[in-house]
């Protein structure tokens, strides 16, 4: 497939899973950036869409991922507590915690909604995040449910 | 359509040795709106720049993206160069292939890197597309700082501002400056008087023309921002007219009303019009109005008889003035936990259960026993004193969970002062640990254990109870194992550091951040311990927790050097990333107010041409806005959008997934 099509595929033989993460600037893609320089090694299926703060992020941000070929999401900021602009994550938390029941109810597998706290420290974490997540979605199979929504 | 151009990084083999960056470049060129793609070896080099600079002037770029290291790298070097060759410098955004890619996926083949590299740029692009210019903003400073309190944190930071020749407005809510320093008698390590070396600061702050003292007044209300706070001060009737008033003290003389003096810890009286004390800056008294016959009912009135300047005034009334500046800086310092909360070690029953603060104007030559150790029931001098330390502090059941910090130094000191004035006086200190961790501290407990003759005990007090005028004190020595019983004279308490009551209202007004126990919150407290979360608000002393005086110094200074910093310019550049209310759309249900945590959002108006109010609407601050976007996800009217992370960028990053 060209870059004009939908994610980039390339022969590894079985299904990769298409994953998109939102990340606040401030901690996760700080800890995504140090396991690049303390080269570490994760599976190659996360897109990182980097946002200022978990404030920022729309759900609708969300269901547009999956609408767009996503098999899963990946939501990732600053520990409560330690969010840049001291409490963006704690609105993003109370607003997940609407949108889970809504995201239950109109039956996506929460398998594939993953929502975590990585510091700039936590390179670690961040690795075993998208390996767990990446291989727990490639058991699931890819999502199919919203692939007719937009009409493409 | 937009003309882009695509630079793809090897950064040497760091990221073309897992993505085929040729191969990203040439895949890019074919999408719309591609007009120029290439990879190249360092893009950050200098050669790298200039290859880009000319690029962007041979192909009439007018979009860039350089796809390499990560943002936090060289998002700057880049834009900095794109803004040299002619662009807005908000049109150069950066992909992310190295540390995000070609560093974590080892895959020789370059198969899995380069389809991630190609997908992350084409992102990118869709998201450029979208991108707007955007202008850094230009925020004016008003280079005039506010320091709020007078202790000698307060007083350090107002000195050296002035110092630094800009001006200052020192706020203290008490008649003179000083705060709890004032009240000490001698100051560990060194011993030195505390008044002999606190006054002349004092009195430097009244001489210095650069500094605008407001005692006996307190803050009303904080609008505004870094470099341009609008700050109301509330400036309490003093009844005495402070241009005029001589500092005679006639008035005091003849005042023939008594009240119990704060300032003494009410080990002494005070008249209704008063200086706090003798050394008082500024030297003017004030009337204590609740307390005064003469405003409360009209009686009396005999200190503006004797008064020669005629300069006190019944009918005097708080005024309400109005400052800009550009900076504050909060030094409102510490209260002890009240003595009423220590009615199991006998406080409030027995007389001579007095707080370490007690002590320190029992030791004071200025206090109300000139410098003489006598116990308050009856003027005794006591032959033996007992010492308990942690009086409600590091138990969070009986008082609060934290070390109060001073209260080890300061008793091995009231032990010294005590040995020096009753020479053959035993003193005893009931301790849990002792903690001396500042520099020559140790040694000084040390002298007082070894020199000075204090009995140190370590453990708890179970008991305290009057028997035959001696106060008994019953406890365990935990290192002997026995249980201890002294016959004391008097007995001082270590009483807690706390925060001032109506610390939390102080920082509602700033908006700043304070724990559990009402200290203010320091930025970062290793490598931002004087800033807040409010831009050009800094903190110093005790107000942030229990501090001694060199810290507290330390703090004052510190604070004011991020203020004369911020001076130093006319006007601050910051980034544009700020939200930006939709007009039309805006509905005024104010759940962005509500949510923004920096409280940059307010209720605006629209009126009509006859001045009345048609519509509410949401409005930014540009300078508080600190771009987290919170606001703009809580809008249910999608009528605010955050600049450099509007929606249709993050769309259109998405729908490009
Ligand atoms: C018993 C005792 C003995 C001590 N002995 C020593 C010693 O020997 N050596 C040593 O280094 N340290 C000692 N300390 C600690 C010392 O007192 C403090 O380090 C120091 O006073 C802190 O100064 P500060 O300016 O931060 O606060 P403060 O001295 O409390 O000053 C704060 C000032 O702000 C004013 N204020 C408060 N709220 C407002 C408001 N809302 N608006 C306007 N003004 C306001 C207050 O009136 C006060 O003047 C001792 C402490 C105690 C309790
Ligand atoms: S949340 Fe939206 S609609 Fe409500 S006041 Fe703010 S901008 Fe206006
Ligand atoms: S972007 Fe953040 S700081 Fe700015 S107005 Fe919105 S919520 Fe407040
Ligand atoms: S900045 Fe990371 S969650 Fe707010």
């Amino acid at each position: 497939m060209t870059a004009h099509g939908k994610q980039t595929e390339y022969q590894t033989g079985g299904f990769e899973p298409k994953i998109m993460a939102y990340v606040c600037n401030w901690c996760t893609y700080a800890g995504a950036d140090l396991a690049g320089t303390s080269r570490m090694e994760y599976r190659p299926n996360v897109r990182i869409i980097k946002l200022p703060c978990t404030g920022r992020i729309d759900p609708l941000f969300i269901i547009k991922a999956f609408e767009n070929g996503a098999d899963g999401v990946l939501v990732s900021g600053c520990h409560p507590g330690d969010c840049h602009y001291t409490t963006g994550n704690y609105h993003a938390r109370r607003r997940w915690i609407g949108f889970k029941n809504l995201m239950e109810f109109t039956g996506i597998d929460m398998r594939r909604l993953h929502f975590s706290w990585v510091s700039a420290s936590e390179a670690i974490k961040w690795v075993d995040l998208i390996n767990k997540v990446t291989d727990e979605i490639k058991q699931l199979g890819p999502f199919m449910e919203y692939k007719g929504l937009k009409g493409k | 359509m937009p003309r882009i151009g695509i630079f793809v990084c090897q950064c040497g083999n760091n990221i073309a040795a897992t993505v085929d960056t040729k191969k990203v470049a040439e895949e890019m060129a074919r999408l719309p709106g591609v007009v120029f793609a290439c990879d190249y070896k360092f893009m950050c080099s200098s050669p790298g720049q200039d290859m880009l600079k000319q690029a962007i002037k041979d192909n009439r770029l007018d979009k860039v993206i350089v796809s390499a290291c990560s943002p936090h790298m060289h998002e700057k070097t880049f834009r900095k160069a794109s803004e040299a060759a002619g662009l807005n410098p908000y049109q150069c955004e950066i992909t992310n292939i190295r540390e995000q890619c070609s560093w974590v996926h080892h895959d020789k083949t370059k198969a899995a890197g380069t389809a991630k590299s190609i997908d992350l740029t084409r992102m990118t692009i869709e998201r450029l597309k979208k991108n707007k210019p955007l202008k850094k903003i230009n925020i004016p400073i008003k280079k005039k700082a506010l320091v709020i309190g007078g202790g000698i944190a307060g007083i350090q930071a107002a000195l050296d501002i002035a110092e630094g020749g800009r001006e200052v407005i020192l706020v203290e809510r008490e008649p003179s400056i000083g705060g709890n320093m004032a009240r000490l008698s001698e100051t560990f390590p060194t011993m030195d008087c505390s008044q002999c070396i606190l006054t002349p600061k004092m009195v430097e702050v009244e001489l210095n023309e650069k500094i605008t003292l407001y005692t006996y007044s307190e803050i009303e209300k904080v609008d505004g921002y870094i470099g341009n706070f609008i700050v109301q001060i509330r400036r309490k009737a003093k009844y005495v007219d402070e241009e005029r008033c001589t500092g005679c003290g006639e008035c005091i003389e003849k005042c023939p009303f008594k009240v119990e003096s704060q300032f003494e810890m009410k080990l002494a009286k005070r008249k209704v019009i008063y200086t706090p004390f003798p050394q008082s800056v500024p030297n003017v008294p004030v009337i204590d109005a609740p307390n005064c016959p003469k405003i409360q009912k009209d009686k009396c009135g005999a200190c503006a008889v004797v008064c020669g300047p005629k300069c006190i005034d019944f009918k005097m009334e708080d005024r309400i003035i109005t400052e800009d500046v550009g900076a504050i800086i909060v030094a409102t310092g510490y209260e002890l936990m009240p003595n009423e909360r220590f009615g199991e070690y006998g406080y409030g029953r027995i007389k001579d259960v007095i707080s370490g603060m007690q002590f320190e104007r029992l030791a004071s030559s200025s206090g109300p026993t000139g410098g003489e150790i006598r116990r308050p029931s009856d003027g005794k001098t006591p032959a033996s004193v007992v010492f308990i330390q942690c009086a409600g502090s590091r138990d969070e059941k009986k008082g609060v969970s934290y070390c109060s910090k001073v209260c080890c130094m300061y008793t091995a000191k009231h032990t010294m002062l005590y040995h020096h004035k009753v020479h053959e006086g035993q003193s005893y200190v009931f301790y849990m640990d002792i903690r001396a961790g500042g520099k020559r501290y140790e040694e000084f407990v040390r002298r007082a254990i070894e020199h000075d003759n204090a009995m140190y005990l370590r453990g708890r007090v179970s008991r305290v109870y009057e028997k035959d005028g001696k106060v008994i004190v019953q406890g365990a020595d935990t290192l002997s194992g026995n249980q201890v019983e002294i016959e004391a004279d008097m007995v001082v308490l270590a009483t807690a550091i706390v925060s001032r009551t109506g610390a939390d209202t102080v920082a509602q007004k700033l908006g700043i951040g304070y724990d559990k126990y009402k200290f203010y919150n320091e930025y970062h407290p290793k490598l931002k311990p004087v800033e807040t979360v409010t831009a050009g608000i800094f903190l110093s002393g005790a107000c942030m927790g229990p501090m001694d005086i060199p810290d507290s110094v330390a703090q004052g200074s510190a604070a004011a050097a991020k203020a004369l910093s911020l001076f130093s310019s006319d006007e601050m550049m910051r980034e544009p990333i700020t939200a930006v209310v939709n007009k039309p759309t805006c509905n005024a249900c104010w759940d962005c107010v509500t949510a923004c945590p920096y409280s940059a959002i307010e209720r605006d108006t629209v009126k009509n041409r006859d001045g009345v109010v048609v519509r509410w609407l949401a409005k930014v601050n540009d300078g508080v806005c600190q771009g987290c976007g919170v606001c703009v996800a809580a809008c249910r009217s999608k009528a605010i959008d955050l600049k450099g992370y509007t929606d249709e960028q993050v769309y259109a990053a998405i729908n490009a997934f």
